[in-house]
């Protein structure tokens, strides 16, 4: 088992080096950082070539890699131009926990997204425990009553569900639950931001703003996932060994619960597994509507600056999470089921 | 049927005709009994009909600043700034957009522009995906760890934070072009290429499992041992064993290629909406007014909405016809 946790873990950081570079790559040519600062009157073009100079943007693109991967505080940077470096550099780089400073606000990328990230995880693991129950309940129920009327409605609902694009339903339901509540003069949902700044940030009033979010979200996974929990059950409960069980004499819902749920869900959790880390991003799209301050807004503003530290950082974070999480979830599986042995 | 038919042909009964059906005449059988893909290829044909010879039938109409009648393409460009945001009425069924043009003209051009980014985005991707497979599997080695771990490294990225630096990339760099006699900006290319290169990773990853267990068969070391090239193996022998999951993952490639298209350009960083419309740009912004003006969404959303729920209808269908072992029970 270590040695493969071991094995993983090294197989892991060439990945991550060819992410790194991939986006380093991609991230160069969103344009000049420095035009889109804002400031009331233009920036004189001497002033324009100093920030560029300080902020290392004037260096070849493999100095600005090694800056940013490994720092430059065993260099020295030339900051006032006259073509001598004399300022010791600063930064620390990635590699030993600098995830450098944001072109645009200047404060380290780790703040940045430590101020967003709690709001992005409320979000989006309440989604997650939302679709967890959720797909669990409808998925069995469909199992257990195959080919009802129930069971056929919900196949058709779900499967308009997981074709529903996420922008189509989040507008829907701003429409109905805000719009045409309000019209009609029944209490309605609040549709952008996380709180009322006239209310205050309370837990009532962020959980109101979830609402909708929460719903548009969960409802299109729902529709795929609990197709997944239905087919898995569905081929268990056709096994011998559940006819078995059974046939000793054990009540219906125990057979249920612990011996067929317990085997069909073990595809759920592989699934749910490598979900887990992509919660870290949010949802861009959902985030753009309901104006939700997480992740997903963050990487877009900064995209539109090409504020490229911060989008690094927002990516890298992701990428190292999905790894963990690969590894988390090929750990517990072997648990969960103990005839695949890791090795 | 002939009261004396005494041959069995006629009566459709003969044994070698039975079997001489190819496994493509087969699935075409088994998609035929799905009536969710069967109403999936319904939908569909009906669309293709309202974004081409709709054109004809409801693009034109009084163009105020130009003081002509239009029709086509330049009758979904004609901005009205007098009629901004109206609602839907004789003159413009679906209403106007945010600088008055008639949104029902623009959902059929730009119906046209979206759906030739799905197809021509999924065939990119499943060429990309489809080689990269075949090429990693055929050859394994370090080509294969190579291109295996290249193709982890972009499933790390979320698809949509990749799509959008992506998109950031290329945008502004091509200039406007000309086809088939239509003007529209590059960044219609732009797009298909970037979708494409987003949206193999998936195919690659089933078709080298494929191959690699095809590659091992004695048909192939059969056509090795009597000559036949690399090229030759993967292609004629490799791939079309493997069409199966190709074509159904070329299926559901063109539906997530509209989703793509609608999203980056929601989104504001897909193809601008000036010159060429597409489903998602007409979105694009359309939220703020959600309240007033719900025509600006809801129309194309609806059109997105249909489109990618017929054809993964087909998809589904493709899969349960070529594959009856895993028809999921529907």
């Amino acid at each position: 088992m270590l040695n493969y946790i071991i094995r993983r873990v090294l197989q892991a950081i060439p990945q991550l080096f060819i992410i790194s570079i991939l986006l380093f790559l991609l991230m160069q040519s969103f344009g000049d950082p420095v035009a889109t600062l804002g400031a009331r009157t233009p920036p004189k073009p001497e002033d324009k070539e100093r920030l560029r100079r300080q902020l290392g943007l004037d260096q070849p693109l493999y100095t600005q890699y090694v800056v940013w991967l490994a720092g430059n505080d065993w260099m020295l940077i030339d900051m006032d131009g006259d073509g001598i470096s004399e300022t010791p550099g600063k930064r620390q780089g990635i590699l030993r926990g600098d995830w450098g400073q944001s072109l645009v606000t200047r404060r380290p990328v780790l703040e940045m997204i430590a101020d967003r990230l709690p709001n992005t995880l409320v979000l989006m693991i309440t989604v997650e425990i939302v679709i967890i129950i959720f797909s669990l309940l409808v998925g069995i129920y469909s199992a257990l009553k195959q080919y009802s009327f129930w069971d056929n409605l919900i196949t058709t609902v779900s499967f308009v569900g997981y074709s529903m694009p996420v922008f189509w339903l989040a507008l829907m339901m701003i429409y109905i639950f805000a719009v045409g509540f309000k019209r009609m003069g029944l209490p309605y949902l609040p549709t952008v931001g996380m709180f009322d700044p006239q209310v205050g940030k309370t837990t009532l009033e962020v959980m109101r703003h979830m609402v909708l979010p929460v719903a548009t979200l969960s409802i299109i996974s729902v529709a795929s996932y609990s197709r997944y929990v239905r087919s898995s059950m569905l081929e268990v409960l056709n096994q011998d060994y559940i006819r078995t069980a059974r046939a000793k004499g054990l009540g219906y819902w125990t057979v249920i619960a612990r011996h067929a749920l317990k085997n069909a869900s073990l595809p759920f959790v592989t699934l749910i597994g490598l979900d887990l880390p992509f919660l870290l991003a949010g949802a861009v799209v959902t985030e753009r509507i309901f104006a939700w301050p997480g992740m997903g807004r963050l990487f877009l503003d900064h995209v539109a600056r090409a504020d490229f530290p911060v989008l690094m950082g927002i990516l890298m974070l992701i990428a190292i999470a999905v790894v963990i999480f690969q590894l988390l979830t090929d750990i517990v599986y072997s648990f969960l089921d103990p005839r695949i042995r890791l090795n | 049927m002939k009261p004396n038919a005494s041959s069995p042909t006629e009566i459709g009964l003969d044994p070698a005709q039975a079997e001489s059906r190819s496994p493509l005449q087969l699935a075409w059988r088994r998609f035929r009994k799905h009536k969710m893909a069967m109403a999936g290829v319904g939908i569909l044909l009906l669309l293709v009909l309202y974004v081409t010879i709709g054109g004809m039938l409801f693009a034109k109409g009084y163009c105020a600043p130009l003081d002509r009648e239009l029709r086509y393409e330049a009758w979904a460009n004609c901005s009205d700034t007098g009629k901004v945001r109206q609602a839907p009425s004789a003159a413009h069924p679906f209403g106007t957009d945010s600088i008055g043009r008639d949104v029902l003209a623009r959902t059929i051009y730009g119906g046209q522009i979206s759906m030739v980014i799905g197809v021509t985005a999924a065939t990119v991707g499943v060429i990309l995906g489809t080689l990269v497979g075949a090429i990693a599997a055929y050859y394994g080695g370090w080509i294969d760890s190579l291109l295996m771990r290249f193709t982890e490294a972009m499933l790390n990225i979320p698809s949509l934070f990749l799509l959008i630096v992506a998109a950031k990339f290329f945008s502004g760099k091509i200039p406007d072009i000309n086809i088939l006699g239509r003007q529209m900006t590059g960044n219609v290319i732009f797009i298909i290429i970037i979708i494409g290169l987003t949206s193999w990773m998936y195919l690659a990853r089933i078709v080298r499992a494929n191959v690699l267990s095809l590659r091992e068969l004695e048909f192939v070391a059969a056509s090795r041992a009597l000559g036949s090239s690399n090229a030759r193996i993967i292609f004629t022998h490799l791939l079309p064993n493997t069409l199966a999951p190709v074509i159904v993952a070329a299926t559901l490639g063109v539906a997530g290629a509209i989703l793509n298209e609608a999203y980056v350009s929601f989104l504001g960083l897909g193809i601008p909406s000036q010159i060429t419309a597409t489903w998602g740009n007409m979105l694009d912004g359309s939220y703020q007014y959600l309240e007033d003006a719900p025509w600006l969404w809801f129309f194309p959303g609806t059109f997105i909405l249909l489109t990618v729920l017929s054809v993964n209808f087909i998809g589904d269908g493709l899969r349960d016809a070529f594959d009856p072992r895993s028809i999921r029970h529907l």
